[in-house]
Formats: C-alpha cells, structure tokens, sequence
C-alpha cells in the first residue's frame, strides 16, 4: 500500500520519542490500558501461558503413547489430558492467537486508525478472557473434565463426575470476549478507515480479521447457547438432548458443531491473512490476484457455515443430510485452492529472501496444503466411516491448526516484533527454530496419518503393539516440537534487551504500519496518513537489481 | 416532548408489552390447544424478539448499514435451521 503522510514525519531519535511502550510505565496504566497495542501484549502474554499449559498436557499424552499399555497415567487421567489440551489449546490459544495479538496490534496501524472504535470494549475482550480462562483453570485444578473438548451430550450432561458446567462457564464467558472482539473489529475497519484506503485497498490481513471477526459474531452465541442448554440439562434435568427426558440425541452435536466447524476458519483464516502479507514482501512481488484472494476469504466464511454436518457421519445423523453436507465440504476447498495457488504464484519470479518469517510462511503452504488434502478423504462419506475418530483425523486437523495456524502465527510474531518491541530478533537462531518447529511437527503428526489409517482409534491410552514404533516416532517428533517452540520464547525475550534496534520498516514493507516508529507512539501516527494506491506495490526486478549490486 | 422523554416512554411501552406477551405465554402453556401450542409460542417469541431488536437495540432508527447486518444475523439463523432440519426431517430411525 502506498502511503503519503499529510506532513513528513519529523526525523528525531526512536529512543527520544515516547511511545507506547514507556509513556506510562506503571502495572495499573497497564492493566487499564485502553490502548490497543497494550491491550495486544496482554493478550500475547495471556495466550502464551495457556499454549504452555495445553503443551504441557499433550507432552504428558505423547509420554503415556510411548509405551501401548497405560503406564503412567489412568485411563481417567488420559482422558481429563486430552480434554484439557482440546480446551485449553482451542479456545485459549487458537482462537484468540492472531485476531487478539496480531488483529489488536495491527487493525488500527494497518487501516491509519489511532485506535479501534471501542477501546474500553477491547480491554472488557481481554477482562472476560481472562475470567474464562480463569474458571477453566479452576476446573483443571480442582480435578479436570473427562469428556472431550467437544462436550458431547448425554456424557456431560448426564454421566461425567468431573467439573462439567465450570469449564463450560469458562468458555461461555470467554466467548463473550471473542464476540466483543468481533464486532470491535468490523466497527473499526467499516468506520475508521484513512481517507483514500478503499475496500479494494485494504491489505489481505485486514479482509482476513474481517470475515473472522463475522464468524465470531454470528457464530459464538451458539456456543454459548448450547453450552448453556447443556447445563441446565445437567444441573436441573431439563430435556434438551437426552432422549431419555424428552431431548434429541444429535441436537447438542448439531448446535455445537453449528459454531465449532466455522470456529476452524475462525483459527485458519487469520493465519492466510499473515501469509498473505509475508509472501509478497518476501518476494518483492504484489500479491498475484488480490481480488480473488480477497473474495476467498469471505466465501471461505460463508462456505464454513454450511458444512458442520461433516463431524457427523456416523452420528445417526440421515444419510441425505450426509450427502448435503460432503458436497458442501468439497466445496470450500475451492476458495482455500484460490489462496494456495495465488501464494505460489506471487512466488514465480519473485526477488526471494528467505528470511524467518519467510520460512514460516512457506511451511504454511506446504502443510495447510496436506492438511486441506486430507480433509478432502474426511469430506468423503465412505471414507470418513472408515477413519472417523481415528489418529487420520487428529493429523488432519493438526495439519490445519499446528501446521497451518500456528506457523502463521510465529511468522507474524518475528515479521511485526520489530513493530511491536523496537528490536530486531537474532536471525540465525531464529532460522534454526522455524526449521526445528517444522522438523518436529512433520515427525509428530505425519506417523499419525499412517496410525489413523491403520485402524487406530483416538482418545485411548492403550493401543495394539503393532502401532508402536509409528507412536515412538510421534512421541520423538513432539519432544522435537517441544524444543522448536522454547526456542523463539527464549530468543524473543533475549532480544527484547539485546535485540539491534528497530527501524520504522526493516523489511522495506509497504502498509501503513511500516510508516510509522518502531514501536509506535501512543496514537500511532502523528499525522492522519493519506493512502492514494492499492496494497502490495512491490517491485521484484528493482529488488533483484538491488540484490546483484551487493554480491559484485 | 423533547426525544430523551420519547426515548423513555417507548422504552416503557415496550417493557409493558414484552410483560404482557410473557404472561401470554404463561396462560397458553397451560392450555392443550394440540399443534396450535407450538405456532403460538413460537409467534410470541418472535414478536417479543421484534420488539426487543426494533426499540432496546435501537435498530428502527438505524442506517441501512446496520439493517443488513441484522438481516444477515437472521439469513444465518435460517441456514442452521434448514441444514439441520435436513436432517431432522430424512432420519429413518425417528
């Protein structure tokens, strides 16, 4: 995007220049911070404690998988792991990761805002996270839930001892949050736009935080509405999915489902929105289609209303409404190939440097690629009734969420930290890292495939001999990730005192965020910018011309 | 009447009619008017909800803007209806 600011920027020294991060440097200005900015390093901080405490419990199920008996756990215990993983990871850290860090942080610099429209709202998002995410602690603590993450009914409401309606009254409240966020957000991008930056200006992050920020909207308070219906199953004996008092068995798998299946392009379509910023900067080029990239992200948000029936094959549900919802989950394989083949084509005769973010970008593409793949077999219905709750669909999904989402994610953490922070993170490890995380990652969860295909079923802690060595190699490839994911934590925080420090655009970027400080002041720009070009006016041939200079 | 006290009386006037409706509701519970039962609450319930969204949610004086974003609300309350009535209507086990 091509930016002219209405008065040239005054020249002074970063250091001089108070920004967000030292005009106030008390816990109270921090804790009632209005400031988006802050308000995205709270929830940065927030998320990576939960992503460690889901880590923590998957690194406990790889170690009870080494071995095909239960040794070191009860059978009640795997399942209280598992449930806390699937919680903890989803709706603690996916969900929130790059739409409350990324989208908070950058939405108002990327669209020339000093702020998003409701900052007091935006610091209520992060109070009713944390007031969630402290009532699931709360549940874990006090002896864990065994029925999944995925609640499904008449278990928890009717059978499971476990602390049922607190962990649900912890996402039902961090839900509210997600649904502050949201409208938050497409407030903001429809009313505090810079003069000039038209729709078909905005940068690919921005469409992506948008069509999220519907999905959250429309599709949270089904959330909210089942869990409560579950509850009040559970505590007054209401008949609303037991068949045995009057309830429908596939209703709760129906509602749940309404949320959780858009709920996965709530995690992903974020996730495109930063690749789709770090492939054209990386390879100098504009992003090839942008239109069409643009509009994918939206039919990407419709399609994934209209496919929830898919987790339901072999839940009873009828086979036409099976039908119905196959067809309909080919279908959005369609805009997700859009994205794919655009991102690669930005790539031909593109000037590429293969800078950290750069790699995390690409291990996106290569692994959302497989995981969009096999969801394709899921979509299936013969196939599904083969794999279906096999380690074929844990793979899968991870794919998308580890392999797709979470690259995503660190390649926007080390492609705006310098933005964020005013420091440069140190290259050479960071490299390491990323080739680390990939490395561990495809060793996890590719045996996972095999497994899955095979025949073996999820959520046991005990499996048949013949599945071992693929189970060590999983457990070895996790051990792997493990590393790769301590690495940037400890990396990152070295360089936030020893980092080289940031100039306002170290990737020579276009957008609105490149044109201000490193970190930003307070308000963010000291003059309203005025845009007067499209996004991504990258030159390759200049790039490349450049880059034979230096090697003479 | 200046518009904070127009402002207030239909605020009134709506919480009076959203009382009477819940109290209509409560007679027609405790009558066996067979399939009618249903198309009742249902029809109450939806007007209660006109209500609530036209004056507490402010929506009768809004821009058109806001308009469509409730009609998509309600477009995406008829998928998950007609999807899962898909199935509701097809079982051969019911």
């Amino acid at each position: 995007m091509s930016a002219v600011p209405m008065q040239a920027a005054p020249q002074y020294a970063p250091a001089l220049q108070p920004t967000y991060l030292n005009v106030q440097r008390t816990i109270r200005s921090w804790l009632l911070t209005t400031d988006h900015k802050r308000i995205a390093l709270l929830y940065m901080v927030s998320i990576t404690f939960f992503f460690f405490v889901g880590g923590v419990a998957a690194t406990l199920m790889r170690l009870e998988l080494l071995t095909p008996r239960a040794e070191l756990v009860t059978s009640e215990t795997y399942n209280k792991l598992f449930t806390i993983h699937g919680v903890v990871m989803l709706w603690f850290f996916l969900i929130p990761s790059i739409p409350t860090v990324l989208g908070n942080f950058l939405v108002p610099l990327m669209i020339g805002a000093r702020d998003v429209a409701f900052p007091r709202l935006n610091l209520a998002s992060w109070y009713l996270f944390m007031v969630g995410g402290a009532f699931t602690l709360f549940s874990i603590i006090t002896g864990g839930v065994d029925t999944g993450w995925t609640f499904y009914t008449p278990y928890s409401s009717t059978y499971s001892n476990g602390h049922v309606v607190a962990m649900a009254a912890g996402i039902f409240i961090a839900g509210f949050g997600s649904i502050a966020t949201g409208l938050n957000f497409i407030v903001t991008v429809h009313t505090m736009r810079a003069p000039g930056l038209t729709w078909w200006r905005l940068p690919i992050f921005i469409w992506s935080l948008y069509t999220t920020s519907i999905i959250l909207v429309l599709a949270t308070p089904v959330l909210a509405i089942t869990l409560a219906l579950m509850a009040l199953e559970r505590i007054f004996g209401v008949g609303f999915f037991n068949p045995a008092i009057g309830g429908d068995p596939l209703l709760f798998q129906h509602l749940f489902w309404f949320y959780s299946h858009p709920a996965v392009y709530i995690m992903i379509l974020p996730g495109m929105g930063v690749v789709s910023e770090l492939i054209p900067c990386f390879s100098r080029r504009p992003l090839f289609g942008y239109k069409f990239v643009a509009v994918a992200s939206v039919a990407i948000g419709v399609l994934g209303f209209l496919v929830w029936g898919h987790h339901m094959f072999v839940s009873s549900q009828s086979i036409y409404a099976g039908m119905i919802f196959s067809i309909l989950s080919f279908m959005v394989s369609i805009p997700s190939a859009i994205k794919v083949f655009n991102w690669t084509a930005t790539l031909y005769k593109g000037s590429i440097r293969f800078q950290t973010p750069m790699l995390y970008a690409l291990f996106f593409i290569g692994l959302f690629t497989i995981g969009g793949l096999t969801g394709l077999f899921l979509a299936c219905l013969a196939i599904d009734v083969h794999v279906h709750d096999t380690y074929f669909v844990i793979a899968h999904f991870h794919y998308i969420m580890v392999g797709g989402m979470v690259m995503a994610y660190l390649g926007g953490i080390h492609f705006w930290w310098p933005k964020i922070t005013g420091r440069m993170y140190p290259e050479l490890p960071a490299k390491l890292a990323a080739l680390t995380v990939f490395l561990g990652f495809n060793l996890t969860f590719f045996p996972q495939f095999i497994l899955g295909y095979l025949g073996m079923p999820r959520r046991y802690p005990v499996y048949a001999p013949e599945f071992q060595v693929l189970n060590v190699l999983s457990t070895a490839g996790a051990s792997i990730l493990a590393v790769g994911y301590l690495l940037p934590l400890t990396y990152l925080l070295w360089s936030l005192r020893y980092g080289r420090i940031a100039t306002p655009n170290p990737w020579e970027a276009t957008g609105l965020e490149w044109t201000t400080h490193s970190p930003p002041p307070k308000d963010n720009f000291e003059t309203t910018p005025l845009v007067t070009a499209g996004a991504y006016k990258y030159d390759s041939q200049a790039a490349e011309a450049q880059r034979e200079v230096a090697h003479v | 009447m200046n518009a904070n006290a127009s402002a207030v009386r239909t605020y009134i006037l709506t919480e009076i009619a959203l009382l009477g409706l819940l109290a209509l509701t409560i007679c027609v519970a405790y009558l066996n008017l067979g399939l009618l039962n249903p198309i009742i609450a249902g029809a109450i319930s939806v007007t209660s909800a006109t209500l609530i969204i036209l004056n507490f949610m402010h929506v009768r004086h809004s821009k058109p803007l806001l308009w469509i974003f409730v009609a998509a609300g309600f477009f995406w309350l008829g998928i998950m209806f007609a999807l899962a009535l898909s199935d509701f209507l097809t079982r051969h086990w019911r």
